[in-house]
């Protein structure tokens, strides 16, 4: 019983995020330049993470090979390649943050969400990251939640932050 | 008294809009830059003596001026993927005044005769692209962007392109390659971009607050541009980041050239009370200066002779309670994260940069650590196609042979020397 079952091929992008690429791609000279935004829109998709599928939709709907987008993949911190949680965290924890408490921060997140970095909860709800500097220094301590930015943090407002989210 | 220039527009939000902007002044610089010819625009941006705000500090107008008039299509590229630690400038200039950005880029591009401008912004400042996107979309609504720039029948498009985080996309090659939809690693120069840049076309690329300034330059001259700041080299009105431990950290606006010892008096001074330790006074890349500079004018050229580099004007501030060694342990640990990889000095020498500070300050050091440290400083410097490699050595250097006592009691008593700092009591 080894033979393997045949690689399921590629569903492709829903016909909306298509069309959203497409008017994506007129800004650009080339297709591969539509590369970032394309796995920008693929993520959101897939819930936040880039399985193989989202991969080989996104080469084949600007025409490059898997391997090609692979790489980029890896090379940039805001693509995930495996599950992430409904809320994505990201500590800062560069020098500005670290003089005025952000490792405290990251113990606070840890003791609430209960799991090491990179993991996510058993419900699915978060999962945690330390993150280099955020642009956001004249508020340090501080974190992004998803895509919003909790400033001059607090390990209580951590935990008031991180329980309100569904 | 200094009237703000670039941040006039923070704390008014009616510019957010095109009919606020317009109302404050706005787009009167684009207006006559188009009544002048492209190469006027060019001396005019020279002779103001505009460099660089991103961190390297080169003459703006001379950038513009290598652009080839023969080849088309030619491209603007606004480097805004701020992620110099300890910066935080560009941000506020896209949040609280996007139509300046506009202005500026616009006037960049009928002065280089550019048709389609990205803003290349790093993929985490999601609030300040959406502030933009619509800054746009009024822009391309009213008449400015688009078919014919404000009527003039010049041709532009101006669109944002969203990084995906990482550091060295903000390496003008490495953007141009990001922006081609590529790993972010930068190319051999020359040809430089000016020649051979986005999609191998002549490209300009200038950071976010290097294009705010234009506008002003234009509106006002050059000769009042060059009556603000220390002297002919260094002019201008400036933006300072200055954060760690302080009263105030905040963006501030100065003549270029305040002392830092003013700028921290103006952000309330240090942060509880603490003493002054040390300061970097350009970012990350930038070596460490002790509290004795601290009369020290912030412009280019005087604090290149004080042995640093005004970078991005980022300024952190360091009290008495600091770990030096676990300071730029941190920022190793950030070089060795976003080293592209490409070049083998940089990619194995701020890995090992990273692992002997760690051991220093977790108390396992030995005495030759530091002359260690110093000749793996010698072995990236000049070593890699980038400025990252020579970036990454600068705060380590400067620990080495600045705060050198420090490193040695780490050794001596096998321990860090300084307690674990806790800001926050209970919680609170």
């Amino acid at each position: 019983m080894s033979v393997s079952e045949p690689k399921v091929t590629s569903t492709g992008l829903p016909p909306a995020a298509k069309a959203e690429l497409d008017e994506i791609r007129k800004r650009y000279p080339t297709d591969e330049a539509a590369l970032l935004p394309a796995l920008h829109i693929a993520q959101r998709l897939w819930g936040g993470w880039l399985p193989d599928e989202a991969l080989e939709a996104v080469a084949a709907e600007l025409g490059l090979p898997v391997s090609k987008v692979y790489g980029v993949v890896t090379f940039y911190d805001l693509y995930h390649q495996k599950p992430v949680g409904r809320h994505r965290i990201r500590v800062c924890t560069n020098l500005s943050c670290q003089l005025r408490g952000s490792e405290e921060i990251m113990e606070a997140v840890r003791e609430e969400l209960r799991v090491e970095e990179d993991e996510v909860t058993p419900d699915g709800r978060c999962s945690y990251v330390h993150f280099e500097c955020l642009g956001s220094c004249d508020t340090a301590p501080m974190m992004m939640v998803d895509e919003t930015y909790h400033e001059n943090l607090t390990p209580r407002r951590v935990r008031d932050i991180l329980r309100g989210l569904k | 008294m200094f009237e703000p220039v670039l941040t006039k527009n923070v704390g008014n939000p009616a510019a957010l809009t095109l009919k606020g902007y317009k109302k404050s002044g706005g787009y009167e610089g684009l207006a006559k830059a188009l009544q002048m010819e492209p190469d006027t625009i060019i001396e005019e941006v020279k002779k103001s003596g505009l460099r660089g705000r991103g961190g390297a500090g080169f003459s703006a107008g001379l950038k513009w001026s290598f652009i080839p008039k023969n080849i088309t299509p030619k491209y603007l590229v606004c480097n805004a993927d701020e992620s110099e630690p300890g910066t935080f400038k560009d941000r506020l200039l896209m949040e609280y005044d996007p139509h300046q950005l506009i202005e500026g880029c616009a006037i960049c591009c009928w002065a280089v005769q550019a048709n389609i401008c990205y803003i290349y912004i790093r993929g985490e400042y999601t609030k300040a692209a959406t502030i933009l996107e619509r800054a746009l979309k009024e822009a391309y609504e009213g008449g400015i962007l688009g078919g014919s720039l404000m009527g003039s029948g010049f041709k532009l498009d101006m669109y944002i392109h969203r990084g995906a985080g990482a550091y060295i996309c903000g390496e003008e090659t490495g953007m141009l390659e990001s922006l081609e939809g590529k790993r972010g690693q930068p190319r051999v120069k020359p040809p430089f971009p000016a020649v051979v840049g986005a999609f191998g076309k002549p490209t300009v690329i200038n950071n976010v607050e290097t294009l705010c300034n234009v506008p002003h330059i234009i509106t006002r001259g050059a000769d009042w541009y060059k009556s603000i700041g220390t002297d002919e080299r260094n002019t201008g009105p400036k933006l300072y980041a200055i954060s760690g431990h302080v009263e105030r950290p905040g963006t501030y606006e100065y003549p270029i050239g305040i002392t830092f010892r003013e700028m921290l008096e103006n952000a309330g001074g240090m942060y509880r009370g603490g003493t002054l330790k040390a300061f970097i006074p350009g970012g990350a890349s930038a070596p460490i200066l002790p509290a004795s500079q601290i009369d020290i004018k912030m412009d280019f050229d005087t604090v290149a002779k004080a042995g640093s580099m005004l970078g991005s004007a980022a300024v952190i501030v360091m009290d008495e309670t600091t770990c030096m060694v676990r300071s730029v342990a941190r920022l190793a640990k950030f070089f060795n994260h976003e080293s592209c990889g490409q070049c083998t000095p940089c990619r194995e020498g701020t890995n090992w940069m990273e692992l002997l500070l760690k051991r220093i300050e977790h108390g396992e050091g030995t005495e030759s650590d530091g002359r260690l440290l110093l000749s793996i400083c010698g072995q990236i410097g000049g070593n890699s196609l980038c400025a990252l490699g020579d970036a990454a050595i600068g705060p380590v250097k400067s620990l080495v042979e600045r705060f050198y006592p420090e490193v040695e009691q780490h050794v001596r008593e096998r321990r860090c020397p300084f307690p674990q700092r806790r800001h926050f009591q209970n919680g609170a």
